[in-house]
């Protein structure tokens, strides 16, 4: 990955608590969208069917390059000559920040789109108010992926509805797939400190504003897929604070294979 | 001379008729252009400010500066009308105006009514969301049977 040009944006000043949440903060969105992106790519060639194996595709494309903005914006606002690069290919697990679910393992394609609707619910809300906020960057950032993950939440909604109300053994994949992925589902919206921080300092929606809307959907989605909504699940968390599942090492090591077998290489 | 610089992956438009050059500015010998990625993950936009900066040193400018910028997003408001004909005649279907996905929770929706780029028939269907590329979506006609590219409302 190369930057093609410098932006333009002067970058913000904040106290050091609120910038060092917010740098936090960036590479947690930025990590999130990366592994998320990496795990949908690993599918590319072996989709159900053309069409969404190319909508995989599309999907892992559109995270990648809300990556790309958010490593960017980090190493810069860090400014300790760190790039996008480094940030990507050279952090072991412990400091990679996404939440569980996205580390997940693909699965079959039922766990693939549940794990893929838990995140658009959230990611489409979030970004919708980002775009708001006064962060001028990240709104911006926030602004050009929303658009994206529109797209994202629709279809990830529609093979919902069309699993869970389809064959006998759609309908079993999907509720299996719910028994397994639904326990990530609250790390997305419990914040951790530093989200807290940049929340208190006005950077960041509260996310128990975004409840409502989330549920709604997820309701009127698992009601059309006449899927109960799941209870009594008991919550994982921990990926947020650095503390993983053992997928995340092995698709580091994946990911991450040529940059430490060969540093600085590029083609 | 912008124009002569295209887009790699719908090599018929230019980055003029995309509407992503979003600045321009000439001071003596320094060329400052900014310009904004279509989607986020574009992966175009390395090879465009290239070929942009190549151009433009060919034509004598000593400095060229390349900015990129997210904001305001892009839309498919700033193609131009000579665009759209030039992906018609290429056989993409242009896009349709105000059918942004506006509020994609509205799930099975209707589909955009698409126009056939080869026989111009109204007759069409969605075959998927997402096409070829991060821009297009997958259409076929339903009357001469062809499958198509449709470029996306993007707003």
């Amino acid at each position: 990955m190369q930057s093609a040009s410098a932006t333009t944006q002067p970058l913000p000043t904040y106290p050091p608590e609120v910038h060092a949440a917010l740098l936090t903060y960036l590479v947690q969105l930025a990590d999130t969208s990366l592994v998320l992106g990496h795990r949908l790519s690993e599918w590319c060639g072996h989709g159900p069917v053309l069409e969404q194996d190319l909508a995989l595709a599309n999907i892992a494309l559109d995270l990648l390059g809300e990556t790309r903005s958010l490593y960017q914006y980090a190493a810069e606002l860090e400014g300790e000559g760190r790039t996008e690069d480094d940030l990507a290919f050279l952090r072991p697990a412990t400091e990679y920040r996404n939440p569980l679910l996205v580390e997940q393992p693909n699965g079959d394609f039922a766990a693939t789109i549940v794990r893929q609707f838990l995140f658009d619910n959230f990611h489409y809300h979030v970004l919708q108010q980002l775009q708001r906020y006064p962060d001028e960057r990240l709104a911006a950032i926030a602004g050009k992926s929303v658009k994206e993950a529109a797209y994202h939440l629709k279809w990830s909604s529609e093979w919902v509805i069309r699993l869970g109300d389809g064959t006998e053994e759609s309908r079993q994949r999907i509720e299996k797939a719910l028994r397994t992925l639904w326990r990530y589902a609250d790390e997305l919206t419990t914040p951790t400190p530093a989200e807290q921080t940049i929340q208190t300092a006005g950077l960041l929606p509260d996310y128990a504003s975004l409840l409502p809307a989330m549920q709604a959907h997820t309701a009127h989605v698992f009601a059309e897929a006449t899927l109960p909504l799941p209870e009594g699940v008991v919550m994982q968390q921990g990926g947020k604070l650095g503390r993983h599942s053992e997928h995340l090492g092995y698709l580091l090591a994946e990911l991450q294979y040529m940059q430490r077998t060969y540093p600085g290489m590029t083609w | 001379m912008l124009e002569e610089v295209s887009d790699p992956e719908v090599p018929v438009l230019s980055i003029l008729d995309l509407g992503i050059v979003r600045d321009v500015v000439v001071e003596d010998e320094h060329a400052t252009i900014t310009i904004t990625p279509t989607y986020s993950g574009c992966p175009a936009m390395n090879a465009i400010a290239t070929d942009i900066r190549l151009r433009l040193l060919a034509e004598g400018f000593s400095n060229v500066t390349i900015h990129t910028q997210l904001r305001p997003a892009w839309t498919t408001d700033w193609m131009s009308a000579a665009g759209r004909q030039k992906l018609e005649d290429y056989g993409i279907a242009p896009p349709v105006d105000g059918t942004a996905t506006g509020h994609m929770l509205n799930l099975f929706g209707a589909d955009t009514a698409v126009r056939c780029p080869l026989c111009k028939s109204d007759n069409t269907h969605l075959v998927s969301q997402f096409g070829s590329t991060a821009c297009k979506a997958l259409y076929q006609c339903n009357d001469c049977r062809e499958p198509f590219d449709y470029f996306k409302c993007h707003a």
